[in-house]
């Protein structure tokens, strides 16, 4: 299958501190994979690397084929970003939300009104296109973000933490939303996450610790090498040889 | 990226940058009470300052209040600079900043994009705020308005780039407090926009020649010798320098996310 992001000898550090060592990873296209780490084990540094916050000390990342230090324009357009942090402008609607995005992203106004109604109607949030940011929940902000990330057909849909600030509820409908994407759209998707319930036994999984990949399969796979019980279990596991 | 890509990435800059700006009304409203309370009060209460005084540009003595009006155009844009500049700080806080960098577009044409849109604000705030004047018997000649355009945009573009600059300096939202003390009052009061030089040459060497090193001089001084029709060349000419300078550095200089992610771990992980 191709590959959709490409992470060759990647490492980072903040002062003299070392996040990331030696990271080299895959994802192939049309996958869904989670990034998973306990606190402090490099997965926002990553996240941030590709998205390009912040640029790496060495190695290199390939996205779609596009080096992100070489051609940083072709890498990024090939990137929706849902961050940890909300990220909305609160007295913006809806809408116009979605409407300033397109436009740093470079998309005309005709698209970006037709495909702010296709987004928008798909989270059932058409309706409300004209409300401010500051008046909706939690659950309705988040489905912005997808909507907002979405919104110019990147390829590859990167979350961090995306349900960190959200109840149960809001939460399943959340991640079934982004899985059932893989399957209409063909995206790919890096999932960044700490919590092992987001994840299913069959989904392709990237273990971090202390700034190193600590393996990488299928969960199922990952959970029966570790000799752990379930996922809970593994991550458990890897908090303690983290901390 | 296709050259129209550029184009709708100003258009959508700017549509936010008025969307905000009208939307905060309380913002746009403060923008011109505070020039206005100095034209209505502090103008009335100084009317007698210039009295029996000649400035070259307007030939003849003059009111106060159109002496100051200029002054008060200058600190219109140098207030309206530094509010975007604020909101450039509490966008790089609450995180929207973030969304802003990760487009595909050279971040130097995003921020170019910015301080246009910030300078089309002010420009506004400021012919409303003549607009107002004009009821206070401020009335130059109406080609004025116009000649005074590019002035205003200029002064704006180099407040502006001095705003985003300062921005990407500040690391925190409370430390903005400092800037009105330390950037902005200085700037306006070590400035011709209330009182002649003249006045300061008399009254202290030492405060007359902070003046003359203030850029926020020359900016002042163009917008007024424009409004009336007249060229400075001296002030256009500091003005390019100042407007280089700072464009410049804002580009140059001009990495939020440096503040916002580098030479510290992001925060619990």
């Amino acid at each position: 299958m191709p590959v959709a992001v490409n992470i060759q000898a990647l490492s980072h550090s903040f002062a003299d501190r070392k996040v990331l060592r030696n990271v080299s990873l895959t994802v192939e296209q049309g996958m869904f994979v989670g990034l998973l780490g306990a606190n402090g084990a490099g997965k926002t540094t990553l996240f941030s690397i590709l998205t390009r916050l912040i640029s790496n000390s060495s190695g290199n990342v390939v996205l779609f084929g596009h080096d992100l230090q070489r051609s940083p324009a072709d890498a990024l357009a090939t990137l929706g970003v849902v961050f940890q942090q909300p990220t909305l402008d609160l007295d913006l609607s809806v809408l116009q939300n979605l409407q300033y995005h397109g436009a740093i992203q470079g998309m005309s106004p005709t698209d970006v009104q037709a495909r702010a109604q296709e987004e928008l109607e798909r989270l059932q949030l058409w309706d409300r296109r004209h409300e401010r940011i500051r008046w909706l929940n939690g659950g309705h902000r988040r489905r912005v973000e997808i909507a907002r990330a979405l919104l110019h057909q990147p390829q590859l849909l990167l979350l961090d933490e995306a349900t960190s600030s959200l109840d149960l509820e809001s939460r399943i409908q959340l991640i079934g939303h982004i899985r059932s994407l893989i399957k209409t759209e063909g995206l790919t998707v890096l999932w960044t996450t700490h919590v092992a319930e987001e994840l299913e036994t069959d989904d392709q999984v990237i273990l971090l610790n202390r700034g190193e990949v600590h393996a990488q399969g299928k969960l199922s796979d990952l959970i029966t090498a570790a000799g752990a019980s379930d996922a809970n279990h593994l991550m458990l596991n890897l908090s303690k040889s983290g901390s | 990226m296709k050259n129209s890509a550029y184009l709708f990435c100003f258009s959508g800059v700017l549509k936010r940058e008025l969307q905000r700006s009208l939307q905060q009304r309380t913002r746009f409203i403060s923008a011109l009470v505070r020039p206005l309370l100095w034209l209505a009060v502090f103008a009335a209460g100084f009317r007698g300052t210039l009295e029996g005084m000649v400035i070259p540009l307007y030939g003849s003595p003059v009111d106060y209040e159109v002496y100051i009006t200029p002054g008060l155009v200058g600190m219109i844009i140098l207030f309206n600079s530094m509010q975007s500049s604020l909101s450039m700080v509490y966008d790089r806080e609450m995180g929207s900043m973030r969304v802003l960098l990760t487009s595909p577009l050279p971040r130097s044409y995003l921020l170019f994009c910015k301080l246009f849109a910030i300078a089309l604000t002010s420009l506004l705030q400021v012919y409303a705020f003549l607009a107002v004047a004009f009821l206070f018997d401020v009335a130059p000649p109406p080609l004025g308005y116009l000649t005074a355009l590019p002035a205003i945009l200029m002064g704006a573009f180099i407040l502006g780039a001095l705003g985003l600059l300062l921005a990407s300096l500040i690391e925190q939202l409370e430390n903005f407090a400092g800037v009105m003390n330390f950037v902005v009052f200085p700037l306006f009061f070590l400035s011709p926009a209330l009182y002649p030089l003249t006045f300061m040459q008399d009254g202290n060497t030492w405060v007359y020649w902070a003046c003359v090193i203030n850029p926020f001089t020359y900016v002042v001084e163009l917008i007024r010798h424009a409004l009336y029709l007249d060229l400075n060349t001296p002030a256009l000419l500091v003005n390019l320098a100042a407007f280089t300078a700072l464009t410049s550095a804002a580009v140059l200089g001009f990495d939020p996310a440096r503040r916002m992610l580098n030479n510290r771990a992001p925060k619990g992980r």
